[in-house]
């Protein structure tokens, strides 16, 4: 396994109160293997990623709990600088907002050679040279060119594979992907999909992909994890899940999205709002949106029961929801 | 036929591009939108889709009369609502109002609810006398869902759904014709979404609506559109009944964002044809010349760079009644299915 993340939890501390965003998170992911991280905002899917990278803001942040096992080693007890010689040399992160993610005073080049000089102690030159090899490696023309450009030259399409190709730099074993695509237009949304998913097979990497899109999921993930409230709700292989959901709010995310080869009449909506994580109802945190909830859904909270050898549900009911 | 409750024809707006400062000579033009026409009908909705950039959110502006057209018609009930007096005009933008995109940045945080929703009526009292307005807006806000006592809290205190409804019955309180909503949805949460689309379904069978939909997300605008109109850089590409548009698509642009679009079935996935185009969309600054889709389009021969395909029914569909037959901007229409029909998928619902 290569990264095995187990009973991670997560709080912030804030003036109004504690908010515990992760709490009890349990996930996996082999080499060559594509998980996708289900939810919607507030669900604790970037703050997890966060955690696992090592880059949660602490404080406000405290992680309170659990394990993140990493080729057999627990990240959680190293040292910052140890955590810092993995990251982006063994596992690097890609993030939504290109723009916002790159340094706007320094040329793509600088920043792509920075990774090199930094963790492989190479001369400007050679890590120079090796930049525009990245470059041309995720299809940018004209790379040699237009490595002296900054960031804002770029448009939010080739932005974004800039950002791949730094996380890809050190030829990591593990990359975190949070909403990659979200910023991007649909037709450029399928050609960074495509790169990503073409460069993971080369390498042979691990990719978590965090997201709120069903259908970039159902392109290019091995298995889902479905998160709500902090806390992983149903996970399975992803042909399983968009046949027969085994919990109600992955079953309600699904009928709620519209879809582009059918025309509903209505749309299934959720009623009501994900809960505030400073006040998580008491049972399953997904009760009073549940319309399957019984009185044992308001006082004890489901764990994750064996649905079969490679699925979970943290329903009561999750046979009955299986079955429709 | 019944005449059209909007009317837009060769609409344009150019954004000058100034070089100098105590001389100021134009050394160019943003061309936002390059020539729109299209017919809103009474009841009906109007989705207009395209990627960032596309005009397709100034082509709104423009029609609530935020933004003056550099060229072009906007009638509404037959009247060019570019040369009413101001007085018709106040009328006119009464009938014609607008849902914005981020329900954080356009209430204004200091105002209560009760306040945003009852501003309109400052502008326009004769909708509602002052002793009246209170009771309205609390109506308003049963309308869309929210709790009338709700009327002094702020906008803070809402989450994005929530807000997105503040916004809609601000949009309402006139009691209008039309609604321009401009990406109503974009900035919330999927399950929070479905909320929001259904409650303007509702609300357009309860009030009349004619809705202008913006949206850059195929699936929701096939959802609630009885028509949909493709934008490219400035202009419409293809427009038709929403089955004409995703079933029998014949604009090869059209053909390519319906393709890209992820479908939320993993079966699909192996025995989809994706198109991906490449590059990306030219500068509105510096447009090809004939076909502005040319530099992406797979199809593009030497016709394509000197000819400026128009927007009508292609040549060899005119004859037939079928459902390719309808507008479409390409010397080299040809119909393509890339959405796998109806029912062949087994997702769930």
């Amino acid at each position: 396994m290569l990264l095995d993340v187990r009973d991670l939890q997560v709080e912030f501390r804030t003036r109004d109160g504690v908010a515990k965003a992760v709490n009890g998170v349990n996930y996996s992911v082999d080499a060559g293997e594509t998980l996708a991280v289900l939810g919607e905002s507030g669900s604790g899917k970037s703050v997890t990623a966060q955690a696992v990278m090592g880059i949660l803001d602490m404080p406000p942040g405290r992680i309170t709990g659990g394990e993140v096992l990493f080729q057999g080693r627990d990240l959680l007890k190293l040292k910052e600088e140890e955590r810092r010689r993995i990251r982006g040399a063994e596992m690097a992160m890609i993030f939504q907002d290109a723009l916002s993610s790159l340094n706007p005073v320094l040329s793509v080049g600088d920043q792509l050679g920075e990774m090199f000089v930094v963790h492989r102690g190479m001369s400007r030159k050679d890590a120079r040279t090796r930049a525009i090899e990245l470059m041309d490696r995720v299809r940018i023309p004209a790379a040699k060119a237009r490595v002296k450009d900054y960031p804002h030259q770029f448009s939010g399409g080739m932005r974004q594979r800039i950002m791949i190709a730094m996380a890809l730099a050190l030829e990591p074993a593990l990359i975190i992907a949070d909403e990659p695509t979200t910023a991007l237009d649909v037709t450029v949304q399928a050609q960074v999909m495509d790169l990503l998913a073409e460069l993971q097979r080369e390498y042979n990497m691990g990719l978590i992909l965090i997201t709120h899109d069903l259908g970039v999921v159902a392109d290019v993930a091995d298995k889902i994890a479905v998160m709500y409230a902090g806390r992983i709700v149903e996970s399975a292989p992803v042909h399983d899940i968009y046949k027969a959901p085994a919990h109600p709010y992955t079953r309600g995310l699904l009928d709620s999205i519209p879809r582009l080869d059918q025309k509903g009449q209505e749309l299934y909506a959720i009623k009501g709002l994900p809960p505030n994580l400073m006040h998580i109802p008491p049972g399953c945190a997904f009760n009073p949106r549940c319309p399957m909830a019984q009185d044992v859904c308001r006082t004890d909270e489901p764990p994750l029961y064996e649905v079969d050898q490679v699925r979970g549900s943290a329903c009561h009911f999750w046979r009955e929801c299986l079955n429709g | 036929m019944v005449e059209p409750i909007l009317e837009v024809s060769g609409l344009v707006k150019h954004y000058p591009l100034t070089q100098g400062v105590l001389f100021k000579k134009q050394v160019g033009a943003v061309k936002a939108v390059d020539g729109v026409d299209f017919a809103l009908n009474r009841g009906e909705t109007l989705g207009i889709v395209g990627e960032s950039g596309c005009g397709k959110s100034t082509v709104a502006k423009m029609l609530v009369n935020l933004e003056r057209p550099t060229q072009g018609l906007i009638k509404y009930k037959g009247e060019d609502i570019g040369k009413l007096s101001a007085k018709a005009l106040k009328s006119v933008r009464r009938n014609i109002q607008m849902v914005f995109q981020d329900p954080y940045t356009s209430l204004n945080p200091r105002m209560t609810v009760g306040d945003i929703i009852g501003e309109p009526y400052e502008i326009h009292p004769e909708v509602a006398p002052k002793g009246d307005r209170r009771k309205k807006v609390q109506e308003l806000l049963d309308v869309v869902g929210l709790n009338p006592e709700y009327i002094n809290r702020y906008p803070h205190q809402f989450s994005g759904g929530q807000r997105q409804r503040i916004g809609i019955a601000r949009g309402l309180a006139l009691r209008p014709e039309v609604i321009v909503a401009d990406e109503p949805v974009s900035a919330l949460d999927v399950s929070v979404q479905a909320q929001v689309i259904n409650l303007m379904a509702s609300l357009q069978s309860d009030f009349e609506l004619s809705y202008v939909f913006i949206a850059h997300d195929l699936s929701i605008v096939r959802h609630i559109s009885d028509r949909v109109g493709v934008m490219y850089l400035g202009r419409i590409v293809e427009i038709g009944r929403d089955r004409e548009i995703y079933d029998h698509p014949t604009h090869p642009y059209t053909q390519a964002l319906l393709s890209a679009v992820p479908v939320p079935d993993p079966e699909a996935r192996e025995h989809r044809e994706r198109i991906i185009l490449a590059g990306d969309v030219p500068s509105p600054t510096n447009i090809p010349s004939g076909c502005r889709f040319r530099t992406r389009c797979w199809k593009a021969r030497e016709r394509c760079a000197l000819e400026v395909p128009l927007l009508a029914v292609p040549a060899e569909f005119r004859m037939t009644s079928g459902p390719a037959a309808h507008d479409s901007a390409c010397h080299f229409a040809e119909e393509k299915t890339v959405v796998p029909p109806e029912g062949e998928g087994n997702g769930p619902g």
